[in-house]
């Protein structure tokens, strides 16, 4: 689904746990999340605290969808 | 008689479903579920003394600490053969059993075996790299499935020649055998050009590579200008499913209107994935799809606007041409709906 939105014209950034996948399938921009079952969640933290690296992670998303990038990038998002 | 140590994810070990998948790495003697149909297989020629049970999420979320636990063990139990699966269509699953096969035979230097549908990521990862039978896609192959993997675990034990992936139902790619074909290549040619000018099927001795990569799109200039659209193979779904979008092999995606939405709750939304434990995205969807986040971005002007509609569809077991067919319809729609970046999220 990612190359054909990007083939399309549009730009993407894929967030997905396994990475390596990623590569794989042929994402262009990629960020890591959290795990499997909750990507941008983690249950073992409160509602603000998980909100808050929600935040983050999609905030370095929209930082990776305004880099140039050249080939397969990985953005590795600060905590 | 030759020992055999086997590989299994948390649902083959008979501990469970998705709700299990964060199992930890753990080993037993004997033969574990499949494992019974290999050691009806194998006879008196060999006998799988150990299984290893690990969850798919805590192998995939956990590479390098599950690598090394289990590397331990298979140690510990020095096998004549490491063998894994057969993952079928599973990715995790298929992931999982392509590494730690290729760290056993690396590391250890042991012979590996694994199995896997075509389109299971895992595949494409580790073709190169070690022997992987090709399988079909769900466990309905497995009856098929386990006598291909014995005749060739067995051979790859005894250190014994392997033929061609021809030969012996090896995906083609990792090693490069020669051998005698009965018929002369330009007889086998003109077969073929017979078969092709007939309509009639035949299989090419030259597949050629499918390179599809897509390059990458030059950035969005101003995020705080562009219309944001969410997309995710999560399977995340208005409550109760309305589209009945399937829990795994997807035949459809759905389209969802978000206006209005500030937060996907419990009592509005939730997953029809089939192959991740549900609990966390249905107490909160947005932990697979931020609306939540987007939306209060789009009110702080951080972005220009968060598109009003979503969409969605279950990543596992789907196929790989399905999930295209499915971007490329509303890849288009999204076009059309002025969208100037995408963010998709996956499980």
């Amino acid at each position: 689904m990612v190359k054909e939105v990007e083939r399309a014209g549009i730009p993407v950034v894929h967030i997905c746990t396994v990475t390596p996948i990623s590569m794989t399938v042929g994402a262009n921009r990629i960020v890591p999340a959290i795990a499997i079952p909750h990507p941008l969640g983690n249950p073992k933290l409160s509602m603000a605290e998980e909100k808050e690296i929600r935040t983050k992670i999609v905030e370095t998303s929209l930082q990776a969808l305004a880099t140039p990038v050249d080939g397969q990038t990985i953005f590795e998002v600060k905590y | 008689m030759l020992k055999i140590l086997h590989y299994i994810n948390q649902f083959y070990g008979g501990i469970g479903g998705e709700e299990h998948a964060g199992h930890l790495p753990e080993m037993r003697e004997g033969a574990v579920g499949p494992g019974t149909a290999f050691a009806a297989a194998f006879g008196a020629d060999a006998t799988i003394t150990h299984t290893i049970i690990c969850g798919d999420s805590y192998f995939g979320e956990n590479l390098e600490e599950a690598k090394k636990t289990i590397l331990e063990m298979v140690r510990g139990v020095k096998p004549d053969l490491f063998l894994a699966g057969p993952a079928f269509n599973a990715g995790r699953y298929g992931v999982a059993c392509g590494t730690i096969c290729d760290a056993v035979k690396e590391e250890l230097g042991i012979p590996v075996l694994t199995g896997m549908y075509i389109e299971n990521p895992g595949a494409e990862m580790f073709v190169d790299k070690m022997h992987i039978v090709s399988t079909k896609d769900s466990a309905v192959g497995m009856r098929d499935a386990v006598p291909k993997m014995a005749k060739l675990a067995l051979k790859l034990a005894r250190g014994e020649n392997i033929g061609a992936s021809i030969e012996e139902g090896y995906m083609p790619g990792y090693m490069r055998v020669n051998f005698f074909e009965e018929k002369r290549g330009s007889e086998r040619a003109v077969d073929m050009l017979l078969a092709k000018m007939k309509k009639e099927p035949f299989t090419t001795e030259f597949p050629m590579p499918d390179f599809d990569r897509v390059e990458a799109l030059p950035p969005v200039l101003d995020i705080s200008k562009a219309k944001i659209a969410l997309v995710t193979s999560g399977g995340i779904v208005p409550k109760g499913n309305p589209d009945r979008i399937e829990a795994s092999s997807a035949s459809k995606y759905g389209e969802y209107d978000i206006a209005g939405v500030d937060d996907l709750t419990e009592a509005t939304y939730e997953t029809a994935h089939g192959g991740y434990d549900p609990t966390y995205a249905n107490v909160d969807s947005d932990r697979v799809l931020p609306v939540d986040v987007l939306r209060e971005m789009e009110n702080a002007g951080k972005i220009g606007s968060l598109h009003n509609k979503f969409y969605t569809t279950t990543g596992n077991g789907t196929a790989v041409k399905s999930s295209a067919a499915f971007a490329i319809e509303f890849a288009a729609k999204l076009k059309n709906d002025g969208v100037d970046a995408v963010i998709l999220t996956s499980t």
